[in-house]
């Protein structure tokens, strides 16, 4: 009992003194917590962040000796007329709106079924969010012999179907379709566990008052349970489109880390990439960094945007 | 007990052929990884290998210093979950139960430099890693990653779920706040802190672009670059090429199979991607 209030009486004045006195000592503390993360933060993100602004606007930037002519926009002009970005920046938009709707259609269907909680669940659950803890490179091989031309089991399966082998990655016209379809494929699992969260979240009694009032299932799900789930689609379809807009990784797999075979698979990242540590051209480098944030950015500013008018559903 | 009804069933066909499909490329990996050159090279494929013969995983060890990728995968990715976690719980603790004028707004900053795309600071980050001398050195691969902001943000909604009068208790009983982080908070907040270390664990094992760029020699490589390399210096035969992605996957499969819904509920807060 003395001790219950001895802590009601000494609260408040503690907390007054603290807010008089804001001095060294107020930081001192907070501080040594916060620096092992400040030190990591400073140095590989927000040095980098200020560097590669600037990086983008040097010209003529020689890496070694980290001469340049004078600031321009020269890098920018130059990358926005080199075909391989435009190649790039199609390749990417076209990834990113095919792989997007469709694996969020399918994610959502799949996570429909998978909200029914059968007896099964833990074991389709397993099986469905598997691809999205294995490795790119690994995975990406798997799907490399899968899409073979002579042997690979995907040909074999059209070939039931009466469709003639497709030669997904040595012919240019296919590469694009390869990456997609492995796109769609390890796009799942995250997706379906954004949506199935969100429909677990959706209160029962809305689908079962319907059901009272005699509403197919059908209806349900569109009338009911698709609108109270819209803000989550919204959200995933805008995580996915800035995830799917960074694609790089799946190249080097799938076509040795070359921009497909005709060299005209490049993504803004791949570019990024090739013009940076293949060409070591730094500044134009930058520039393509710095178009890749912007994309993001218009993204992430839709995202906030649906996010704040989206909070009272 | 539940009728099975043809519903039931229909459902259940529908779920079993999609856990098919996304199973599907595991299947042939590990299957083609226990085949003979003969038997990979067929058409129609045969579904189940004549024999578990480990020469595929053999050849790949004795080709590639697979042991040592393996070793060096471990090494990297204990040495990033250990540093992270201890960086990210301190950090997390300073945001959510410290008090300072400015912590808010500069902790909304800190969100605001999470949409800043890796792949974007990569190119300093490599200057930087090159000008200390670290280029081909396995510290290279930990030293960048130790301040996550979205680990930090998940553990500081997990800190600030934990009730205020647990810590002015803790401070009336003579508790300094280090005391109390770690007897009271840290063993509270031990489901956040274990989801966030198993995406970190995940994140790091599969890295691909950073160690591409700042590792050149064979010994200092992780298990994906590994791998990627094998590729070309294997020559595409199949039944190899499966058997060493079969090496750089079970591991996190093993781990996923025991932990799922930790994992689960972890990428369900938005973690893993991008």
């Amino acid at each position: 009992m003395s001790r219950i209030s001895i802590l009601t009486r000494r609260l408040p004045r503690q907390a007054e003194g603290e807010r008089q006195r804001i001095s060294v000592r107020t930081f001192a503390e907070p501080l040594a917590y916060l620096l092992p993360f400040f030190i990591g933060l400073a140095i590989f993100t927000l040095f980098p962040i200020i560097n590669v602004f600037l990086l983008s606007f040097k010209e003529d930037y020689r890496m070694l000796s980290g001469e340049f002519s004078r600031y321009g926009l020269g890098n920018y002009a130059f990358i926005l007329k080199d075909p391989y970005f435009i190649n790039g920046l199609k390749n990417t938009a076209i990834y990113v709106f095919t792989v997007v709707p469709v694996s969020t259609v399918l994610a959502l269907f799949f996570a429909y079924m998978l909200n029914k909680k059968l007896r099964l669940n833990p074991l389709y659950q397993t099986a469905f969010f598997l691809p999205m803890v294995t490795s790119v490179i690994a995975v990406g091989l798997a799907w490399k012999w899968i899409f073979n031309y002579d042997y690979g089991v995907l040909n074999f399966f059209l070939s039931l179907f009466n469709i003639d082998p497709i030669n997904w990655l040595n012919n240019p016209h296919y590469g694009l379709w390869a990456i997609i379809i492995y796109g769609i494929w390890s796009y799942l699992p995250f997706t379906i566990i954004l949506l199935l969260s969100g429909l677990q979240n959706i209160d029962p009694l809305y689908a079962t008052a319907a059901r009272v009032d005699g509403a197919s299932n059908f209806k349900i799900f569109f009338r009911i349970t698709l609108p109270l789930l819209a803000p989550t689609v919204g959200l995933v379809l805008i995580v996915n489109i800035i995830s799917a807009s960074k694609v790089f990784n799946e190249l080097f797999p799938l076509f040795n880390g070359k921009p497909g075979v005709a060299y005209n698979l490049y993504t803004v990242v791949y570019y990024i990439y090739e013009v940076f540590y293949v060409k070591w051209r730094l500044g134009q480098a930058g520039a393509a960094a710095v178009i890749l944030f912007l994309i993001v950015l218009v993204f992430t500013m839709v995202q906030l945007y649906l996010q704040r008018n989206w909070k009272h559903y | 007990m539940k009728k099975i009804s043809i519903g039931n069933l229909i459902d259940n066909l529908i779920l079993i052929i999609g856990s098919i499909i996304m199973v599907f490329p595991f299947y042939w990996m590990f299957l083609s990884a226990f085949k003979t050159p003969a038997e990979v090279n067929t058409t129609p494929p045969t579904w189940l290998p004549s024999s578990f013969r480990l020469d595929n995983f053999i050849y790949a060890f004795q080709t590639a210093p697979f042991g040592r990728y393996f070793l060096n995968s471990v090494i990297v990715t204990a040495s990033v979950v250990a540093l992270t976690s201890f960086v990210t719980i301190l950090a997390a603790f300073a945001f959510s139960r410290l008090k300072f004028p400015g912590r808010d707004l500069l902790f909304s900053f800190c969100i605001a430099l999470m949409m800043i795309p890796f792949e974007m600071i990569v190119i300093t980050n490599y200057s930087t890693i090159a000008d200390w001398g670290l280029l081909d050195n396995i510290v290279a691969l930990i030293i960048p990653f130790t301040s996550s902001i979205f680990y930090t943000y998940i553990l500081r909604n997990f800190f600030f779920s934990i009730p205020d009068s647990l810590y002015y208790s803790a401070r009336v009983d003579g508790a300094s706040n280090w005391k109390y982080l770690w007897r009271i908070m840290v063993p509270i907040a031990r489901p956040a802190i274990v989801t966030i270390a198993l995406l970190n664990t995940i994140t790091s094992w599969n890295a691909f672009l950073w160690p591409l760029l700042v590792v050149n020699t064979s010994e200092n490589r992780t298990l994906p670059l590994g791998l990627y390399t094998f590729i070309t210096d294997g020559g595409v035969r199949y039944e190899r090429l499966m058997a060493a992605a079969t090496i750089v996957v079970v591991p996190v499969i093993l781990l996923f199979l025991f932990t799922r819904k930790h994992i689960v509920s972890g990428v369900a807060r938005g973690g893993l991607k991008g």
